[in-house]
């Protein structure tokens, strides 16, 4: 059982506020994932439930227990860091030994949970070994064998995956996830990947500046964002913007912009309307948009010149040129789409996104 | 029908113009040979063609303005019943064995010290490397103010304290003597050890630290299981020059004491210099010369084993 509270914490270096008034409550057995550009806080966030940093203001609460001024071997944590953090002179055994040694556990139970662990894991046949006779892939597992063997209240993971190439990355995101499952421990994971964050997260903390932007499971941050930042942020490719400005016609709302006319969905009328005659931003998931055929309505379809043809297989991503601004559309791998062809896409209107030009919020 | 006329090798024809150095230096055999030449020279000027001299002179009776005769090992016969020699080995162990473990002990402190954080610690770090970079004759005429019978500034300061009340003769009393000129070692070797290992501090990673802390590591525990093991192959290459280093100082002791009070304070290099230079016996100053060359030839034959074990470990 452990829930993790963070209350008003702030970090502030010298100049810089890293971390600003984040608010968290991690429930028991959850993964959290926090996500966010580089020198957005999330790192430092997680340091300072590790202990490994000092916090500004504000509390860390592991099971109601104000933690601020434990030290991090009495948080019960353990830690997996993103260049793994072997000891490089100590064995893969003697690695994952090191934290019941000091706890001073007896030496048969240490040998069975330091078995148990390499057996899940899978590197049982590397104990002996030391680190830098490792792959990265088994230096990674080591790392997390080092932190399941303490079985300890919380993990925390620091962009654990970011040294691994792409494909191996990929196999060790499905055997965390299964080793959460199996485990069940509480899980706080910090990443710059978003597709990491989505696949791994429970829920998603999205943050920027300092800032928390969204809490939020996957799907929601995906379709429902707070704001511009979490809609760009949270899908690949990245959601397409446009400025726009709302004028009200022929009792329906039409959103104008240089190169679109778009008529707003009837189920937003009553958000947008507030802003009829006001500048906002579109945003239009690549996913959301195909080539438009006859059948579809003219006042939901954009005009738009292809640049280029990226061909993936499963699906064609064009890049168009609307106005002067650039988009992406995934289309249905038949398409036939040229360079320099002038065709319509057509825009899902369930799925078209508002956002206030200003504070960037969504509508 | 496919043709393999393409494929012919070309014929690097034309070049008429190479002479035979340029043709010669292509030749990478040739190349090595000239390119090591500068430095079999300069080895062989200024390290072998003086040790084979020392070796050959050693085993004669030469003096100055004599050139002698062999004599066979008659000079190192001498020696073994010589006393001052026999205080001369025992002073060189005990001074490097002495400061070596104290600048060990010390220069490792200041090193973890100087690879925290604090204000000013690029100007404490150039500090700390005074010692390290006045010349030695110079400092050491300083410290020999210092320990002047009359003039001496510890004195002064012990009186003024009143912790003594006549005065210490600090390098006229046998055992003062070899304490003081190991103090001074000792002052100038610390930051030599303090820069080196703080360099080696520097490398270990600090993420190494943190995750030893989250197993649960204590202060003490994290320095003994993890900063001194990655640290040590960089503290034997230290050590095993420091050692040398001491083994064959002349300087200190040539400057502070001479050697006296009564041939106290003697080590290998002094002695040597007293009996080769001084006297003009330069066969038996060769003779003690030599007396080092086994012994370091040990020090550095078990430290490099020692240092490739623990890097191939």
């Amino acid at each position: 059982m452990a829930q993790v509270t963070m209350r008003s914490l702030n970090k502030m270096y010298d100049e810089v506020h890293a971390v600003k008034d984040v608010n968290l409550d991690i429930r028991d057995k959850e993964f959290v994932v926090l996500v966010g550009p580089s020198g957005c806080g999330k790192t430092t966030t997680l340091r300072m439930v590790a202990g490994l940093e000092s916090i500004t203001s504000g509390r860390v609460l592991i099971n109601d227990k104000v933690v601020n001024e434990l030290a991090p071997m009495d948080r019960d944590i353990a830690m997996v860091f993103q260049n793994y953090a072997l000891y490089p002179h100590m064995s893969v055994y003697d690695n994952m030994a090191f934290g019941l040694k000091m706890r001073k556990f007896d030496k048969p139970e240490i040998q069975k949970r330091v078995r148990e662990a390499a057996d899940v894991l899978g590197i049982g046949e590397y104990l002996k070994r030391k680190p830098r006779q490792l792959s990265g892939g088994q230096r990674q597992r080591v790392a997390l064998g080092r932190a399941i063997v303490r079985h300890p209240q919380v993990f925390l993971f620091d962009e654990p995956l970011s040294n691994l190439d792409a494909k191996l990355r990929v196999q060790m995101r499905v055997e965390l996830k299964k080793l959460h499952q199996r485990l069940g421990t509480t899980a706080i994971y910090v990443t710059h990947d978003q597709v990491e964050a989505m696949t791994l997260g429970d829920r998603v903390v999205v943050m920027r500046d300092g800032w928390v932007q969204q809490v939020g499971d996957p799907m929601t941050l995906y379709n429902e964002p707070a704001n511009r930042f979490v809609a760009g942020f949270i899908g690949s490719p990245a959601m397409n913007f446009a400025d726009v400005r709302i004028a009200g016609e022929n009792g329906g709302l039409w959103a104008e912009g240089e190169g679109i006319r778009l008529k707003v969905p009837a189920h937003l009328d009553n958000r947008v309307g507030a802003y009829a005659g006001k500048p906002v931003t579109i945003g239009i998931r690549p996913e959301d948009m195909r080539v438009a055929r006859d059948s579809d309505p003219p006042e939901l379809n954009i005009p738009a010149v292809v640049e280029v043809v990226e061909r993936l297989g499963s699906e064609i991503l064009l890049d168009v040129a609307v106005g002067s601004v650039t988009m992406v559309a995934s289309v249905e791998p038949i398409s036939r789409a040229k360079v320099h062809e002038q065709l319509q896409l057509a825009i899902n209107p369930e799925r078209l996104h508002f956002f206030d030009a200003e504070t960037e919020a969504a509508i | 029908m496919a043709t393999i006329e393409a494929v012919t090798p070309r014929v690097y024809a034309g070049t008429p113009r190479r002479g035979p150095i340029t043709r010669l230096l292509e030749d990478e055999r040739w190349l090595a040979s000239f390119l090591l030449m500068p430095t079999i020279v300069l080895l062989g000027l200024f390290i072998a063609y003086p040790f084979v001299k020392g070796v050959l002179l050693a085993v004669t009776d030469t003096r100055v303005g004599i050139p002698g005769s062999f004599v066979g090992l008659a000079n190192f016969e001498k020696l073994w019943h010589d006393d001052i020699f026999r205080v001369a080995v025992y002073n060189t162990f005990l001074y490097t064995f002495v400061t070596t473990v104290f600048k060990l002990v010390l220069g490792l402190w200041l090193a973890l010290l100087l690879n925290r954080h604090f204000r000013g610690k690029a100007f404490v770090r150039a500090f700390i490397l005074l010692p390290f970079i006045i010349p030695t004759v110079l400092s050491t005429f300083a410290w020999k103010w210092m320990f002047d019978p009359t003039f001496s500034v510890i004195n002064w300061m012990l009186f003024h304290l009143g912790m003594i009340t006549g005065r210490i003769n600090w390098l006229g009393d046998p055992d003062l003597a070899i304490i003081s000129v190991m103090v001074v070692n000792v002052w100038r070797g610390v930051p030599f050890y303090a820069i080196s290992l703080l360099a080696g501090l520097q490398t270990i990673s600090p993420e190494l630290h943190e995750a030893a802390a989250i197993d649960g590591a204590r202060a003490w525990n994290r320095f003994r299981y993890v900063t001194w093991p990655l640290l040590l192959p960089v503290t034997m290459v230290v050590v095993l020059f420091s050692v040398i280093q001491t083994f064959a100082d002349f300087q200190l002791v040539y400057v502070l004491t001479g050697g006296g009070p009564a041939n106290h304070t003697h080590l290998f290099a002094t002695y040597a210099y007293q009996i080769g230079v001084g006297t003009g016996l330069l066969s038996e100053g060769a003779a003690v010369s030599l007396a080092i060359f086994p012994v370091l030839l040990l020090v550095v034959i078990i430290q490099l084993v020692y240092i490739r074990r623990v890097e191939t470990v």
